[in-house]
């Protein structure tokens, strides 16, 4: 089982990645320059958090054109599973792996602090050892998480199941009081059509260990290990 | 040839910079304001001398790169 994490100039969440793939979870993990096509074998793609170019022009618009994007588009059409984490969901989205795009936050501040979401999907490969359901805490770092996409594709969204996750209170509670960015219907995780390629803007390779004061993180990692090892 | 894209958030579509940019001019005094959609313009320069063809490109640039068409609209102005 083995991690590919893509680092692009401005990646700054790429190492924390490979510590929670090779020290935590004891997988085999290697990084993937922009510029490369060879994916080195990886069982699983994580686009990590930072700023891919700068974010110049818009947030990801500039990463989707690198050369290792191709071979992540036919990773993820051959199924493989794909996890786009703050700034690596929004070259996703930039990519069209999934569908919508990112306003600038409501508030026009970059936020930083934990929030609460509710796990509304538990079939993704990130998501399964989570109880759908229940409610989770990550920490958000983000200029542009503002959710938004056409009210019909956000009702196809809505209607297979591809919300992942949703911003929410302590006690599950989806308001707006508990919205951090203003994204469209508390939306901070979504899943592409066919279910492999997953997108949330909270960093679950941020608290993915006793020692930051949260593990909650981990079980992304770990619902995909165990999905791999499953599928073998 | 010198051409001009500019790419603003769609109609209807929110947009929080340009909400907070009108708040701000309100506040200066700017009473008569009542609305604001901030964008961004680009001002290329293009080998080529064919008015239409520069125009063509630059809207294909626009559609692929400049805007994002989820959320934003652009215009293309040939200069000269």
């Amino acid at each position: 089982m083995k991690f590919g994490i893509v680092v692009f100039p401005g990646s700054n969440c790429d190492e924390d990645c490979h510590h929670v793939a090779k020290d935590l979870l004891g997988c085999e993990a290697d990084y993937i320059w922009h510029h490369d096509t060879d994916l080195k074998g990886s069982d699983v793609i994580i686009l990590p958090g930072g700023f891919a170019y700068g974010d110049y022009l818009r947030a990801g618009a500039l990463a989707r054109f690198s050369p290792v994007m191709e071979s992540v588009a036919k990773f993820a059409a051959q199924g493989g599973p794909v996890l786009g984490i703050c700034n690596g969901f929004q070259v996703l989205l930039e990519a069209g792996l999934l569908p919508g795009a990112m306003h600038i936050n409501r508030g026009l501040r970059y936020v930083c602090r934990d929030i609460h979401m509710k796990v509304e999907n538990d079939a993704t490969p990130f998501t399964s050892l989570y109880p759908k359901g229940s409610v989770v805490r990550m920490p958000i770092g983000h200029m542009e998480g503002n959710y938004t996409a056409p009210p019909e594709v956000l009702d196809a969204l809505e209607r297979q199941g591809r919300v992942v996750f949703r911003y929410c209170d302590a006690e599950g509670r989806i308001t707006d009081e508990a919205n951090p960015n203003g994204a469209a219907r508390n939306i901070a995780g979504i899943v592409n059509e066919a279910g492999n390629v997953v997108g949330l803007m909270p960093h679950p390779d941020r608290c993915a260990e006793g020692l930051l004061g949260n593990d909650q993180g981990i079980k992304m990692f770990q619902s995909v290990l165990t999905a791999a090892l499953a599928s073998r | 040839m010198k051409v001009e894209v500019r790419v603003y958030p769609r109609e209807g579509v929110l947009d929080p910079q340009g909400k907070a940019i009108a708040a701000a001019l309100g506040r200066l005094g700017h009473r008569s304001v009542q609305d604001v959609r901030a964008g961004k313009v680009f001002f290329i320069d293009v080998a080529g001398s064919d008015p239409r063809a520069v125009e063509a490109d630059a809207k294909k640039m626009a559609e692929e790169l400049l805007a994002n068409t989820v959320i934003e609209g652009y215009d293309v102005r040939v200069l000269a």
